[in-house]
């Protein structure tokens, strides 16, 4: 399965695959639009930077996720490889978030919480690979 | 305070409605022209650090910025042009040598631009690259007079180590340490790939970049950096740098700070030393010397591979030319004055040297005159900017050329001519390591194999149109060009007709 990959040689930690994502899962027609409107979007993937280092981390897509795992409302399941979260049967209480190893759960405004689909709604590669600037992060097929 | 006479020459002007805050305009300016203001809740900018590279204008996501030239003027006075005035401010100011990055951009005449190609109608058909052979795949280096066989067919006249180049393009010389490491991985992978040969400069060859030694060019300049037995024997030709277009006369200065535990490794002096090429060769001073230095690299590289002399155009360009060809060089490269630095002083750059155009034109007439045109290539360099430049600078004479600028614009330069500060934003320039992970070889390489790709087909496309099929038949071939604008003097040493004749 292609999964997200990201290359810490090539991360400038310019943050635009934290916008990206944003506004991929804003629903807007323009990226003006989805960030100074009034409803705030979160981004599903984080850039953790260091001093000479940086890297984007979003949902590994585990093969067997602890988050899925200890779901109390079955929201969390695995569909064709990938990690999705069902908002209508989540119900806010964060187990995901506690349980997630790499911390790619997020949490908004709102009461249930967010993860990176790996863009499955959207056609083409993920909107975080397609923004980064310096091929950083890719989407491939690895052993 | 000291009186700012200073007003910045660029402005950046930033949609509010559009700007996101995403802060990358922050995050990338390495010369720290951007910031938040958290009180504001806005960004905001300092112009006066502001080279215009560009790099915000190409990463904001929303296009929300954008940089001006700035329209404050000062009285206006056709001598003394505002820039002008400024150099002096800023010498009154400091006493120092202004010091400048890439080519010439003073507006002199481009040559290229007043000449014209040909194309075939009726009488001699024009070829169609897409359905018929087109061949741009060249040989430089030393030609025998005759060809000898024997019975069996076999070539007995003593044969020349040659250079192979599938396209008539190489990437000239830029040393590392004046570009990053990525930069000339990009160079070197894509020169691997296109069949072509890319160039050290001065600063010897990373360790790492050994395994593209059969399409490296190891050059020897006068501060010898980094140069040894195994780097000689590493690449498919040598060159000996004589000078450079942008800065004739004059060597050349990588201040100690550029120098890091690689580049110094690389160039086999101290840590944060300064790196100072001198003016001249302190064992050259006349032909002959030059001949020794060439058959000493000959002899220590068993006669194996050609030997290139590099040299800026100059007034005299063809005498100096007759008399490398005649040192034992394998192939002349020249340099126009509108060639690329690192770094030179200002007013050498904007006022010395001659143009490419000229330069070749009458080196290979001298070269024909003498008799001697085959005993060596001459590749031009010193600003060929694109297929149509090199379609005239073979037809002018030449067998190759040598791109440095056009390269580094497939890379991501945006000609901010800041190069000498250091603090490249596109990775090129620069040895920071933060900046310099901005240029990712895995792309770097691709755009430059792309641009060359393309250039390629443009070439076939207007030799096709002359019906010419082979680069060689291109080759010298001036009644392919034409005059446009040119006195007769000018229209004399590029040896064409004025357009209409």
């Amino acid at each position: 399965m292609k999964r997200v990959y990201v290359n810490e040689d090539w991360c400038l930690g310019c943050h635009l695959c934290e916008y990206y994502c944003s506004f991929a899962n804003s629903g807007k027609s323009d990226m003006v639009k989805a960030f100074n409107g009034d409803k705030k979007t979160t981004p599903r993937i984080v850039i953790e930077e260091g001093d000479d280092i940086n890297f984007a981390v979003q949902c590994r897509h585990c093969e067997e996720p602890l988050c899925a795992k200890g779901c109390i409302a079955g929201a969390l399941t695995v569909t064709n490889g990938i990690v999705t979260i069902d908002s209508s049967r989540c119900v806010g209480c964060y187990t995901c978030v506690l349980s997630c190893p790499y911390g790619c759960i997020v949490t908004d405004h709102e009461k249930v919480v967010k993860k990176c689909d790996l863009c499955a709604s959207k056609s083409g590669e993920p909107a975080c690979v397609k923004g980064c600037p310096n091929a950083a992060i890719v989407f491939e097929e690895r052993g | 305070m000291a009186i700012n006479y200073f007003y910045p020459d660029y402005e950046v002007i930033r949609n509010e409605k559009k700007c996101i805050k995403c802060k990358a305009c922050v995050r990338q300016c390495a010369n720290e022209v951007h910031a938040y203001d958290e009180e504001l809740d806005c960004l905001v900018s300092d112009d006066a650090s502001c080279v215009d590279c560009q790099r915000c204008v190409s990463l904001c996501p929303t296009r929300a910025l954008k940089i001006v030239e700035t329209d404050n003027t000062f009285k206006k006075n056709a001598n003394w042009p505002q820039a002008m005035i400024t150099d002096a401010y800023r010498q009154a100011g400091t006493g120092g040598v202004l010091l400048s990055s890439m080519g010439n951009p003073q507006p002199y005449p481009v040559y290229w631009d007043k000449m014209l190609i040909n194309a075939s109608q009726v009488t001699n058909p024009s070829i169609d690259p897409l359905r018929e052979p087109m061949e741009t795949q060249t040989f430089l280096g030393k030609k025998p007079r005759t060809i000898k066989f024997d019975s069996e067919g076999n070539i007995v006249s003593e044969t020349y180590p040659n250079l192979k180049l599938s396209i008539p393009i190489m990437f000239s010389a830029m040393s590392y340490g004046s570009i990053s490491k990525n930069a000339h991985e990009s160079l070197a992978r894509a020169a691997t790939e296109l069949g072509i040969y890319y160039n050290t400069g001065e600063g010897g060859l990373h360790q790492d970049f050994y395994q593209y030694g059969a399409n490296t060019i190891v050059q020897v300049a006068s501060g010898r950096f980094g140069v040894h037995k195994k780097y000689l024997e590493a690449g498919a030709a040598i060159e000996i740098k004589m000078g450079q277009g942008a800065k004739p006369g004059i060597g050349g200065h990588l201040p100690g700070t550029k120098v890091g535990e690689d580049v110094s490794r690389t160039r086999m002096i101290p840590r944060g030393t300064d790196a100072i090429s001198p003016a001249p060769h302190h064992d050259i001073y006349s032909i002959e010397d030059l001949r020794q230095l060439i058959f000493s690299l000959k002899e220590a590289t068993d006669y194996k591979k050609p030997v290139i002399v590099k040299i800026a155009a100059v007034h005299n360009v063809a005498a100096i030319a007759s008399g490398i060809a005649r040192s034992g060089a394998d192939i002349i490269a020249i340099d126009g004055y509108r060639g690329g630095t690192g770094a030179a002083p200002t007013r050498i750059r904007d006022n010395v040297g001659i143009p490419i155009e000229l330069a070749l034109a009458s080196v290979d007439q001298r070269l024909r005159d003498e008799g001697i045109r085959n005993d060596v290539s001459v590749v031009v360099g010193g600003s060929v900017r694109n297929a149509g430049d090199i379609v005239k600078a073979i037809a002018l004479g030449a067998d190759a050329v040598y791109i440095g600028t056009a390269a580094l614009l497939a890379l991501g330069c945006h000609l901010c001519r800041s190069c000498h500060g250091a603090k490249c934003n596109w990775g090129i320039a620069t040895q920071r390591p933060d900046l310099v992970k901005r240029l990712n070889p895995e792309i770097g390489y691709k755009r430059l194999v792309n641009l060359l790709h393309a250039w390629d087909h443009e070439v076939k496309e207007m030799m096709g149109g002359m019906g010419i099929n082979s680069i060689e038949s291109l080759r010298g071939n001036r009644l392919m060009l034409r005059g446009i604008g040119l006195t007769e003097k000018e229209l004399d040493i590029l040896g064409i007709s004025h357009a209409g004749e």
